[in-house]
């Protein structure tokens, strides 16, 4: 539930979802990358194309997490000038033309640390974001940033691994709200595949912990795996084939090319289908 | 700030001192970094634990190391009447040349305890590398090394060091390719390989339990001065001075003497080409707190909370952070932190080796640089210890070409 009380833009798609009778799509695309207009071009034609929920990367520059492809795509967006403040300027730009798409940020803590936690968090809000996902905040810092988000009304998205027993399920699930996100793999982004009956396991297990919508994600790359995994989750998110897409419209100065944009949003469409197609396949 | 009871209590559970440290990592490290916190608190509690370790420090490392009274130094230092005894804590003589070696045999028996098959580090310099290649040769554990190209470049006798001690030494390419990113490197190894790998991190940084820990398994170096220099003058130390990078050696140095309210203590942060410029290594003098490799500390950061690459002719203080206690002795003001620049440092090195026949890593030269500085108003019966951590075998080529001469 929002902290607010009312259904959130995020609870209100995973409800929409739900009605529909299918799993989600998310993609990831890293603020800025590789530029904030054509950043900007890419997320606003993201609804149209058939995904359910934006999560935008905070570019950092040491992603600890991630893997080459969301690593480059930090330094492209970095090295064209990105910042957080940015970051919130895009998001805000992006709301001026859709109240409905929700919007996740994700990202390393030491950017918002230094911007300042609830200047951040009233930023945040303010510019329209819906949720945030921070990687290097475990459940056993939720002072920093877990608990005053919630309390800013912003929902505060977990991840859940492998490594993540039965045992300590309770306390990774305690503080996430809107859905938790389940990593499939150990290891980082792009780079490994899970196999869609491992992740249905694991799915099933956290199911018997929460009533919250599960999404999946970390080396889903292809329609076929998207539609695999939308079957057995939630929703399925596609990241680090989101950014390869964009890093191959570049030119050789690294800056896009015009068919950039239509391009991925091409590959999010095919993405999108498979998904839709996946329950009634 | 008022004045604690004690300075050496911590880190708080949840791996804290003050508002530094913590646990600031991925989900997938959290379940193993509790396992570690717990495998060595149950060592800590066991102790054929430590007798396993004072056997291997003895018989292997070669410890205790001496404290040696540089006398030519000394006196060369003194002028008027005044200037302080210098001693130098020799950790240098240690097997493999440095102190980082008495950290990894700590590190890797807990991992021989906790059933891990496969180790990891991260070097800059490449002391730290040799150290871990070295008791993964003895113990027979496949190692891992990351290292970032541009130290691989500077550094190559110690990476061929570490070949010959039989580890795979991996050539990091990502962000700066230097020590922060091969940190990063090896932590997502880590996150890749959790059931079976264990992270010997180099110094008293990282999340928790590793600063508290590596600041232990280095509290030997503090030890043993305290008894060695009452043995040798039949009182403790005035001030101690050792270098900073990460700090451990520092830590090891200082920690068991914290509560002596009347021991001054000095850390030495790399100045690089000097703190008006951006190429240093001063995080607690040039930085500000920010959150990276799992804890909370002072960072070299832009504006927008990017970390900045750090400059310092000693690879081994070449890092944008600093473990998370030494942020708080600094807070506290405990602990002073000055710097020295790469010239001082290398002015340093040249006079150690002329004076006393030491060539001590550019890392010491630091230390030593200040110590220059300091010695000389001091009364001539002030004990001054310096950790002289690391030999400088590995800087020769480095030094070189500083001083413009073709070896």
């Amino acid at each position: 539930m929002s902290p607010s009380g009312a259904k959130s833009r995020l609870e209100q798609r995973f409800a929409e979802l739900k009605a529909q009778g299918r799993g989600g799509l998310i993609t990831f695309t890293t603020a800025g990358d590789p530029t904030f207009e054509s950043c900007l071009e890419l997320v606003r034609g993201l609804p149209d194309a058939g995904v359910d929920v934006i999560e935008l990367g905070m570019p950092f520059s040491d992603p600890m997490a991630d893997g080459p492809a969301i690593q480059a795509s930090s330094l492209r967006a970095l090295g064209a000038g990105m910042t957080l403040a940015k970051t919130l300027d895009l998001v805000r730009r992006f709301r001026e033309k859709d109240e409905q798409t929700p919007i996740i940020l994700m990202g390393y803590y030491n950017p918002i640390y230094s911007y300042g936690v609830e200047a951040f968090l009233s930023d945040a809000k303010r510019a329209g974001v819906d949720g945030l996902i921070v990687v290097d905040l475990p459940p056993e810092e939720d002072a920093e940033l877990c608990l005053p988000a919630l309390k800013a009304d912003l929902h505060w998205i977990r991840l859940a691994t492998p490594t993540t027993d039965d045992k300590r399920v309770p306390t990774v699930l305690a503080n996430t709200s809107g859905f938790v996100y389940y990593v499939s793999i150990m290891g980082i982004t792009g780079t490994r595949t899970a196999q869609a009956d491992v992740v249905r396991v694991a799915v099933e297990r956290l199911k018997r912990h929460t009533e919250l919508p599960i999404a999946v994600g970390f080396g889903i790359r292809t329609p076929e795996h998207a539609a695999n995994i939308a079957r057995v989750a939630d929703a399925a998110v596609v990241g680090s084939a989101m950014v390869e897409r964009i890093k191959g419209g570049l030119d050789s100065e690294g800056r896009p090319r015009p068919g950039m944009v239509p391009d991925v949003l091409g590959f999010v469409r095919a993405l999108a289908a498979g998904v839709r197609k996946a329950r009634n396949g | 700030m008022a004045s604690l009871n004690t300075y050496r209590s911590g880190p708080d559970e949840g791996g804290h001192f003050g508002q530094f440290g913590g646990r600031f990592v991925a989900e997938t490290l959290m379940p193993l970094i509790l396992e570690v916190e717990r495998a060595y608190t149950a060592a800590k509690a066991d102790p054929s634990f430590q007798t396993e370790i004072d056997y291997f420090a003895k018989h292997y490392v070669g410890r205790p190391s001496p404290l040696y009274y540089a006398e030519r130094i000394t006196e060369h230092l003194r002028r008027g009447g005044k200037g302080a005894k210098v001693y130098f804590k020799r950790d240098e003589l240690n097997h493999t040349g440095a102190h980082k070696i008495n950290n990894c045999m700590g590190q890797i028996l807990l991992a021989r305890r906790m059933g891990k098959r496969r180790i990891i580090a991260e070097t800059g310099a490449g002391q730290h590398g040799v150290a871990t290649a070295t008791v993964c040769a003895r113990f027979d554990l496949p190692c891992v090394i990351y290292m970032g190209v541009e130290d691989i470049e500077r550094q190559k006798p110690n990476v061929f060091r570490m070949k010959l001690l039989g580890a795979r030494v991996v050539p990091v390419t990502s962000g700066s390719r230097t020590l922060k990113d091969a940190m990063n490197e090896a932590l997502r190894d880590w996150v890749a390989n959790v059931d079976n790998t264990f992270y010997i991190i180099g110094t008293a940084a990282g999340p928790h339990p590793y600063p508290a820990m590596v600041r232990d398994f280095q509290s030997v170096i503090g030890n043993e001065v305290r008894e060695q220099i009452m043995e040798m003058e039949g009182r403790g130390p005035d001030s101690l001075v050792a270098c900073i990078g990460g700090g451990s050696n520092a830590i090891g140095l200082f920690h068991p003497f914290l509560d002596d309210k009347d021991v001054r203590m000095f850390g030495v942060e790399a100045a690089g080409l000097g703190l008006d410029t951006d190429k240093h290594a001063a995080s607690l003098t040039g930085g500000r707190p920010g959150v990276l490799h799992g804890n909370r500390t002072y960072l070299l950061q832009s504006d927008d909370g990017q970390i900045l690459e750090a400059h310092s002719i000693s690879a081994g203080l070449d890092y944008p952070g600093i473990g998370p206690e030494h942020s708080w002795l600094k807070e506290t003001g405990r602990v002073e932190y000055v710097s020295a620049t790469d010239d001082e440092a290398l002015e340093a090195f040249k006079s150690c080796a002329r004076l006393e026949g030491i060539l001590p890593a550019l890392e010491p030269a630091h230390a030593l640089a200040f110590v220059k500085k300091l010695a000389p108003s001091l009364p001539k019966d002030h004990l001054l210890v310096m950790n002289l951590c690391g030999r400088g075998d590995k800087d020769v080529f480095t030094v070189a070409e500083a001083l413009g001469t073709e070896i």
